[in-house]
């Protein structure tokens, strides 16, 4: 087996991913699906830095789990405003600035 | 270090290629229940399920540092902060079946489709010629993976390392800012909420307490008034909504009668 077949793996999870943030209107699925495609992103670079021989792909991978931390503070907090103000969590419901 | 699974660069052994193909299936099975599942509860599981298989194959590939702080930061951290806002939102938000827009979801579908073939296609081919080094040999150089990483982090990045604190902390800040809801008038102290109870009129007391004392203490059984009625105020109101309220029994209309009237000899094995 080639290690390859983790980089397969990890594009086979972003594409999943990628289906989740189309099709769900759920915003917190929405959401999840985001952090299924930054861990196929994670995926892909421990197994890049397998490939190379040097640990540089797996500090890129501990940097995107901080900032992806960072950033689902920030994004479930948004979400709760809107869910406060607009009582539902669809995507559909924020029509604010359509013309 | 913890399992010697890639000790081979080029080739993977056996045991790491039964751990690939558990976890793999795993994770995509994962990644598919949390996109099909219609409760939001239910996608937050099957995608923890994801992330600790993910943490597997982290350690299968030479990074048990990684592979810890997937699970502690992504299924430790992250999906209880998804668990604890689902229980904020209202854990029956499930999604609606109804399209917004027209053949959204077969366009989008067909599209992720195409994109993982493009992907998978692109991807295997090109690393099919690719021998690869292992990280072994770099792991040990500082005497294991943490060291190694640590060399790397607090040498040859230390200004990202330092940049992301000021991320974390700004974005601590502003999720502060964004749940912070302000309150609209003042807090009603003890007496105002007094005085209103009572100028609205209705019942400004307790209500009475369901059941009739010493006989029955559930809260279907509705209070005994002294002249035999029932007091509705005694049954709670989903129950009394429901009409589940337990009819009363002749006997405990006529003892409650007996009393109210002044009798001291009740029944047999009556007495109080």
């Amino acid at each position: 087996m080639n290690p390859a077949n983790y980089v397969l793996l990890s594009a086979v999870l972003f594409s999943i991913g990628a289906v989740g943030v189309l099709v769900r209107r759920n915003a917190i699925v929405v959401f999840m699906s985001v952090e299924l495609m930054l861990n196929a992103a994670n995926l892909a670079f421990v197994a890049f830095a397998r490939m190379n021989g040097n640990l540089d792909g797996q500090t890129v991978a501990f940097f995107v789990m901080v900032v992806a931390a960072a950033e689902v503070v920030v994004g479930l907090a948004i979400i709760v405003t809107i869910f406060r103000t607009r009582r539902s969590a669809s995507i559909d419901e924020p029509n604010l600035l359509k013309y | 270090m913890i399992i010697p699974l890639a000790e081979t660069a080029t080739e993977t052994n056996v045991g790491e290629q039964a751990v690939f193909w558990v976890c793999a299936t795993l994770a995509v099975a994962g990644a598919l229940g949390m996109i099909l599942s219609r409760k939001a509860v239910h996608s937050a599981l099957w995608i923890a399920l994801t992330m600790i298989n993910l943490a597997i194959l982290y350690v299968a590939n030479s990074a048990p540092f990684l592979g810890m702080v997937q699970i502690i930061v992504y299924t430790g951290a992250v999906m209880m902060l998804f668990l604890f806002v689902l229980m904020v939102v209202g854990v029956d938000a499930s999604d609606s079946l109804i399209e917004t827009i027209k053949g959204q979801r077969i366009a989008s579908i067909l599209l992720a489709v195409g994109f993982a073939i493009l992907l998978v296609w692109g991807v295997g081919s090109a690393l099919t010629e690719v021998s690869p080094v292992g990280v072994t040999a770099a792991n040990d150089e500082y005497g294991g993976n943490v060291q190694g990483i640590a060399h790397v982090i607090f040498i040859q990045y230390l200004i990202v390392f330092e940049l992301t604190s000021a991320l974390l902390i700004t974005a601590a800040m502003g999720a502060m800012v964004l749940a912070h809801r302000d309150r609209w008038k003042a807090l009603l102290s003890q007496r105002e909420l007094s005085i209103e109870r009572f100028r609205s009129g209705g019942h400004p007391g307790n209500l009475p307490t369901p059941g009739v004392f010493a006989r029955h203490n559930a809260v279907d059984t509705p209070a005994l008034l002294p002249d035999g009625g029932i007091s509705e105020l005694s049954v709670p109101a989903p129950v009394r909504v429901r009409g589940d309220e337990r009819p009363l029994d002749r006997v405990d209309i006529d003892e409650v009668r007996q009393i109210s009237e002044g009798e001291t000899d009740l029944p047999e094995g009556r007495q109080s």
